[in-house]
């Protein structure tokens, strides 16, 4: 038997923070591919600490559902997971190339195959252009079109960036946008300044968070000029210094992050069968030419 | 007959390695076989033999075929809870912590006919037959709240799958989101009925997450409680400061969210192996086994808080607004205040009594006290 588990931030006060983990969580159930599917969370139940007693399997396969690397998936997950052997550099990791470490439980005397962030995956590439894909609802989005990947940054954790970075390269060597550019909110280049770095009139903003809330919500809207104040809304597309910005909330709650789910953990040895077809047709793929399988590449090539 | 021939076969493969359930045995020797219950033992019998002795068995038969090749999962907390579920004997447990007495087969058989109920925190669990003129052995699990005991089904709002307990025990009745599931504000209202074993455990997980796993450690004699100082010293970033919460401040913190009237889990961590914490940790079926996140966050606030030092300050009051300020406090504290009538001035923590206080009490700077001991 194997077991999945998806381990997210959730939230003592927010209620929707934990909708797409849920989500993602009920498309793979859907396919099977795994005798059991649990979410996890460190502000939300079952905890980090209590989940992999839930499971019958004895293998089990932990996807954190985070962006980079960074304290969550380095230092709060193995811990509260009791992964006693665990260690950083059993990543192996340049900021962004952790696949995943196979370890044991102390608790429960499991196998945790313990993987790497979602958010650093090749995948996860995919899912940055689905999201400009339906945000301006053309699935041949890309000419004449500048695309930004936001995120959060922060000087505390060089990984955080790393990641918007390395999705914003793997994009801009596609040449599919006429324009790429990470931009963040706490370093710079800064999101608030978005119309400064594009010299294309339609600009699409995607930011690499997990789920909608503050920053997505509300930070960036007014940030970037968008709206006065969040609480009004704003216009997709909205008019600022002359272009168009199309902006949509957080890529995670895109429906083919499930795909990056599974990958996280075929890459780590799950079995998962032709699951990544079925979520692919759920999630409406993205279009061939653009299709990058990364199985086999592994993360960080 | 409800045993199926194809049930039989199973039987006679199983018989080979043995089969040993509630009271049922079978054993195949040199190519006969030795039935037992609790009230007869046949040996040397033929297949034959064998297939009409186990036809004056029947319930064992059939409770057999129920448990281990319906439930299986011998030794997983999914099969413990539905054996509780009907007052089952339970292999797991350590002697002294099986505090029910469990009931034998044909007892067991007679009140799953009317349905065997068991309360979980706020749920309320009823174990039945799916075919109750004729039972064939299968169980079905219908689950509730407890206030909707005596509801009638079509008043209730009815589910069958598991993931639908998920929105159930997202809001309060007030549609105040619930971080903690265990908290006693569980929504009534609904039912889920007919659910499997296996999904009556996953919904219960939506519901109460974990505690069934717990229950089952704590059954077999190994739960791994952590204490307060062992939980505390572990937290890092923003909780780091939490190990410096005062000792008699673990009391109060555990008093302010861990009795039975805040969270239904029953809380077996102390302040340390040697220390207990001097509050009642309620007596519910799950155990706590150590602070929740809920606990961890609010003990980053007191530990900041405690942090502060202690002032003495001189302000106005008469006695009755002295002990107006208690009740005050203590409506928000028990939560009350949405029930003081609009008109109830004899309430302290009445809304025009609280104005009032306001408008002659608290200046535009607050509280008009004076610090005595600079």
């Amino acid at each position: 038997m194997q077991a999945l588990v998806i381990a997210a931030h959730g939230s003592h006060l927010n209620p929707d923070a934990s909708d797409p983990t849920y989500a993602h969580a009920d498309t793979i159930r859907e396919t099977g591919a795994f005798d059991e599917v649990r979410e996890a969370f460190w502000k939300e139940e079952p905890h980090f600490r209590e989940v992999i007693r839930t499971l019958e399997a004895d293998e089990v396969f932990v996807v954190p559902l985070f962006i980079s690397e960074g304290y969550f998936t380095e230092q709060v997950i193995p811990r509260e997971l009791r992964l006693d052997e665990w260690d950083p550099e059993k990543w192996e990791s340049d900021g962004t190339s952790a696949s995943q470490v196979t370890l044991e439980a102390d608790d429960v005397g499991k196998t945790i195959h313990y993987c790497g962030p979602v958010g650093t995956h090749d995948a996860m590439t995919d899912v940055i252009v689905q999201r400009a894909e339906t945000a301006m609802e053309d699935p041949d989005v890309g000419e004449g079109v500048g695309l930004s990947v936001v995120g959060h940054g922060t000087e505390r954790n060089e990984n955080s960036a790393k990641a918007i970075e390395y999705h914003s390269e793997r994009i801009r060597e596609r040449d599919r946008f006429d324009e790429v550019k990470a931009l963040f909110m706490d370093e710079e280049p800064e999101v608030d300044d978005v119309t400064d770095y594009f010299e294309s009139d339609d600009i699409v903003v995607v930011p690499l968070f997990i789920a909608d809330g503050y920053h997505t919500q509300e930070d960036i809207p007014e940030d970037m000029g968008l709206t006065e104040d969040y609480r009004l809304g704003w216009d997709v597309p909205a008019a600022v210094d002359g272009h168009r910005i199309w902006y949509t909330g957080a890529v995670g709650t895109e429906e083919l992050m499930a795909d990056v789910v599974l990958e996280r953990a075929a890459d780590a040895g799950a079995d998962i069968g032709d699951a990544r077809e079925t979520v692919r047709d759920l999630a409406g793929s993205v279009t061939d030419a653009d299709h990058e399988p990364s199985a086999g590449t592994g993360a960080g090539d | 007959m409800t045993i199926s021939s194809d049930d039989l076969e199973t039987l006679f493969e199983r018989a080979s390695a043995g089969v040993a359930v509630d009271g049922l045995r079978i054993d195949k020797a040199d190519g006969e076989y030795t039935l037992e219950t609790p009230d007869n033992e046949r040996r040397d019998l033929s297949e034959d033999g064998l297939r009409e002795a186990l036809e004056t068995c029947e319930e064992y038969v059939t409770n057999w075929r129920y448990w281990q090749e319906s439930v299986g999962g011998e030794g997983t907390a999914r099969r413990a809870f539905l054996r509780w579920c009907e007052h089952a004997p339970l292999p797991d447990a350590e002697e002294d912590t099986a505090t029910t007495e469990s009931l034998a087969v044909p007892a067991r058989y007679d009140a799953l006919r009317d349905g065997i109920d068991r309360q979980w925190g706020q749920l309320s669990i009823t174990a039945r037959f799916v075919d109750i003129d004729d039972p064939d052995g299968q169980r079905v699990y219908d689950l509730w709240h407890v206030d909707d005991a005596d509801s009638d089904l079509a008043d209730l709002e009815v589910y069958d799958d598991p993931r639908d307990a998920r929105e159930i025990a997202t809001y309060d009745e007030d549609g105040r989101y619930r971080p903690l599931k265990t908290v006693p504000t569980l929504v009534s209202g609904w039912a889920f009925t007919g659910l499997s074993g296996a999904e009556l455990v996953e919904t219960i997980g939506f519901l109460y997450p974990a505690t069934i796993a717990n229950w089952h450690r704590e059954l077999r004699g190994n739960l791994d409680v952590d204490h307060w100082t062992e939980t505390a010293e572990r937290q890092t970033g923003i909780y780091d400061v939490i190990d410096e919460l005062p000792r008699e401040a673990v009391d109060w913190m555990a008093e302010a969210c861990c009795v039975d009237s805040q969270c239904l889990r029953r809380r077996e961590w102390e302040y340390d192996e040697d220390d207990d914490v001097d509050v009642d940790g309620g007596d519910s079926p799950f155990p706590c086994r150590e602070p929740c996140s809920l606990v961890i966050a609010a003990a980053r606030k007191w530990a900041i808080l405690e942090s502060e030092e202690e002032h003495t300050y001189e302000l106005e009051l008469t006695t009755s607004e002295l002990n107006q300020l208690e009740e005050l406090i203590d409506a928000v504290a028990e939560g009350r205040t949405d029930e003081i009538r609009e008109a109830d001035v004899n309430d302290g923590a009445n809304r025009y009594r609280a104005r009032y206080l306001r408008a002659k009490r608290v200046g535009e700077d607050g509280l008009e006290a004076t610090q005595v001991d600079e």
